[in-house]
């Protein structure tokens, strides 16, 4: 039904269209003046008029239709003495009566009156959301129609009505942003009436087994998230180390040394490393990377287990290194042309004038790119969850299994849980921190490549 | 006067396939003030920037001919062209301190050419180039703040103190005043005057009035070729060629 509305709103927006451009002209040829806008204005002010309400009909039907039928159709369903009904299941019954009457078969009266009401009340909701949407539309079409003439500025209210929708546009994404957060809150406040923040923040052992049916002797579950926190740390720091120096040497070379041809082909390369799915990294990673750490390891006599901090952070280094290297390229190119020169013409050669001219003035942009960088590699998860592991040790040892905050995340919630235990709301909660931890480095991200562009501005 | 300082001979520069100089020759003598003008683009600044091989750094830019600097020819492969530049000294268009403190700004060629064995020298030799060029007494009281923080004249004469901290025979100036003051440009003018008692001097400028003013040698450029070169007395007063009289007087340019 909604698609056939649609059809019917487009033929509604084009007739209006129509309809207001030979109208103005009309008008003002009638009058025997020239109007203030041109016509197509005159024609989309109506087309505004025409689609916008009959949008917001459109979506209030979509949104409450269902939920409203359902609800008349429940509270008239005659109820049974003393027999017990689960809601949900009750109105899955009544659909399915509802739209195959062969289910009917074996049901109970009261089922079948149900399912009956329930099909009129949705035939009664379709004619009436197509009468109105038709109603609404010519409404508007005639509102707007009775402005049509050629002293009214159409071009000024078209201009005013782009910018209310633009504002709209632009606001969808941040009211998700908000919504997003206070989801993590009120989540993860349920996580902490049930754990005390201060066991989650400092305490060391990380069991989130809890007891699932009653009577269950299952260890009481313990979530000392620091573990977590350390493995998350230790393959960030892993990843760092693999993609400063690379990421960085990279962007010196691309900057300062590589021909223009050499750099247009190779930079739009290195961006495509920042395209691969994160989960084929994770093949990688766990496939050749692990293996390989695991024979290094016990060549040099200590024992590897097959997935490691160093397999995930190594792998995760190196999809990071594009991010470092395109934004430092950016920065270094940034430094102006002009120290390059006065470096050069005092007699400094190219390294001199790398190390101790542009590396200096394009050092906070290129902290920037770094704090960019780690905080998309702590965000990081489908690398880890494939090779670095589920365990939660509190280690310094790249070659051990580590879990990182992504990791637990994916493990709380995976399989049958239901959404009031400590163990699926621990998600939230290490979501949290995860968040807070990303937004601050951002924020000063930032910060510190705004006040850089600015110096050089 | 027979002590050529530079020699030019038949010098053509290509940016890609479009022929910017048309064989220049020139001869530079030692301890005077050089002049060069013209209009936009006539391929002042690419031949000043020719003498130290600053374009170099320009990938599609091809220079051939020959230029002797003391006798030595430096268009060619073989050429130290970091030698070559510790010993010609360039200011700049606009201001270029680095980000870097006022004292760092002049240390920093003498630091890494190796010129000072203490540190002591060093704060010598920053500040007699300062007082060179006449900015010592404006900032002796804050050599540790940066360089940028200084004004317009102030920030060029930082820039010219960088230069002669290396101790070079030239200075390359291109259009070393067009971004500042008149105030400051009277300073900068005064300052030329007294380096070149010890300094060979290339200036390119704009202002007529200026190369009049601090030059000793002028040479007309147009359009890529070399119209007329003499003493500016005699350029600025009874030139031999029409362009030339046409430029200074003010009918084309």
């Amino acid at each position: 039904m909604f698609f056939w509305s649609l059809v019917l709103i487009a033929v509604g927006i084009f007739s209006s269209f129509i309809y207001g451009r030979s109208r103005i002209k009309l008008n003002s040829k009638k009058q025997g003046t020239k109007s203030k806008s041109l016509p197509t204005y005159y024609a989309q002010y109506v087309l505004m008029w025409c689609l916008f309400p009959a949008l917001i009909v459109y979506f209030s039907w979509a949104i409450f239709q269902e939920q409203i039928i359902q609800n008349i159709v429940i509270s008239n369903f005659e109820f049974i003495e003393g027999a017990v009904y689960n809601e949900g299941l009750l109105l899955a019954e009544i659909r399915n009566v509802a739209n195959n009457p062969s289910f009917a078969d074996g049901k109970s009266i009261e089922i079948i009156n149900a399912a009956s009401h329930y099909s009129s009340l949705r035939q009664i909701s379709q004619i009436s959301f197509y009468t109105s949407i038709i109603i609404i539309m010519l409404l508007g079409a005639l509102y707007a129609s009775r402005k049509l003439k050629p002293e009214f500025h159409a071009q000024h209210k078209i201009e005013r009505y782009i910018q209310y929708i633009l504002i709209f546009c632009s606001s969808v994404a941040i009211f998700t942003t908000i919504g997003i957060v206070f989801s993590l809150i009120f989540e993860s406040l349920r996580f902490f009436a049930e754990v005390s923040i201060f066991e989650f923040l400092f305490s060391t052992e990380w069991y989130p087994f809890i007891p699932i049916r009653e009577g269950q002797t299952a260890a009481e579950g313990s979530f000392g998230a620091v573990p977590i926190f350390a493995g998350t740390f230790l393959v960030m720091v892993v990843a760092m180390c693999v993609a400063a120096p690379l990421g960085l040497l990279t962007a010196i070379y691309l900057a300062e040394y590589a021909s223009q041809r050499v750099r247009k082909t190779v930079k739009p390369l290195l961006e495509i490393l920042a395209g691969i799915p994160t989960i084929v990294y994770g093949f990688f990673a766990f496939v050749s990377v692990a293996p390989f750490v695991k024979a290094f390891g016990q060549s040099i006599g200590i024992d590897a287990s097959p997935t490691s901090a160093l397999a995930a952070g190594m792998v995760m280094g190196v999809m990071i290194i594009p991010f470092i290297s395109s934004l430092s390229d950016d920065v270094i190119n940034s430094v102006p042309q002009s120290l390059r020169e006065a470096s050069l013409g005092i007699g400094a050669n190219k390294a001199e004038t790398i190390k101790k001219v542009i590396l200096p003035a394009a050092l906070p942009g290129i902290v920037g790119a770094f704090l960019l960088a780690i905080s998309r590699a702590i965000g990081e998860t489908m690398i880890v969850v494939v090779a670095a592991g589920t365990a939660p040790n509190l280690t310094g040892n790249p070659f051990e299994n580590v879990t990182t905050v992504t990791v637990q995340i994916v493990v709380a919630l995976i399989g049958d849980q239901e959404f009031d235990n400590p163990r699926t709301l621990s998600a939230f909660a290490l979501g949290l921190v995860l968040f807070v931890i990303t937004l601050f480095l951002n924020i000063i991200a930032l910060q510190i490549v705004k006040r850089y562009r600015e110096r050089y501005e | 006067m027979s002590n050529s300082k530079i020699l030019a001979n038949s010098v053509d520069v290509y940016y890609g396939s479009k022929q910017a100089l048309f064989g220049i020759s020139m001869d530079i003598k030692e301890k005077e003030v050089t002049a060069l003008i013209g209009p936009s683009g006539c391929g002042k600044s690419t031949f000043l920037r020719c003498i130290n091989r600053m374009n170099d750094l320009i990938e599609i830019c091809k220079v051939s001919g020959s230029i002797k600097v003391d006798n030595e020819e430096i268009i060619s492969d073989k050429t130290d062209v970091v030698s070559l530049r510790s010993k010609i000294g360039m200011v700049f268009q606009k201001p270029n301190p680095f980000p870097k403190s006022i004292f760092d700004n002049v240390a920093y060629g003498p630091t890494i050419h190796g010129l000072v064995d203490s540190k002591n020298d060093l704060e010598e030799i920053v500040h007699s180039s300062l007082k060179k060029a006449g900015l010592f007494d404006e900032v002796k009281d804050r050599l540790n703040e940066p360089g940028t923080s200084l004004s317009g004249g102030q920030q060029q004469r930082l820039c010219i103190a960088r230069a002669i901290a290396v101790n070079p025979e030239i200075i390359l100036m291109d259009e070393p005043c067009s971004a500042l003051d008149p105030i400051a440009t009277a300073i900068i003018e005064e300052l030329i005057d007294e380096l070149r008692l010890n300094y060979t001097i290339i200036i390119v400028t704009h202002s007529m009035q200026q190369a009049a003013r601090v030059s000793q040698k002028t040479c007309f450029f147009h359009l890529g070729e070399l119209i007329e070169t003499g003493e500016t007395n005699k350029i600025f007063t009874n030139p031999d060629n029409t362009k030339t009289q046409d430029y200074i007087t003010g009918r084309f340019g």
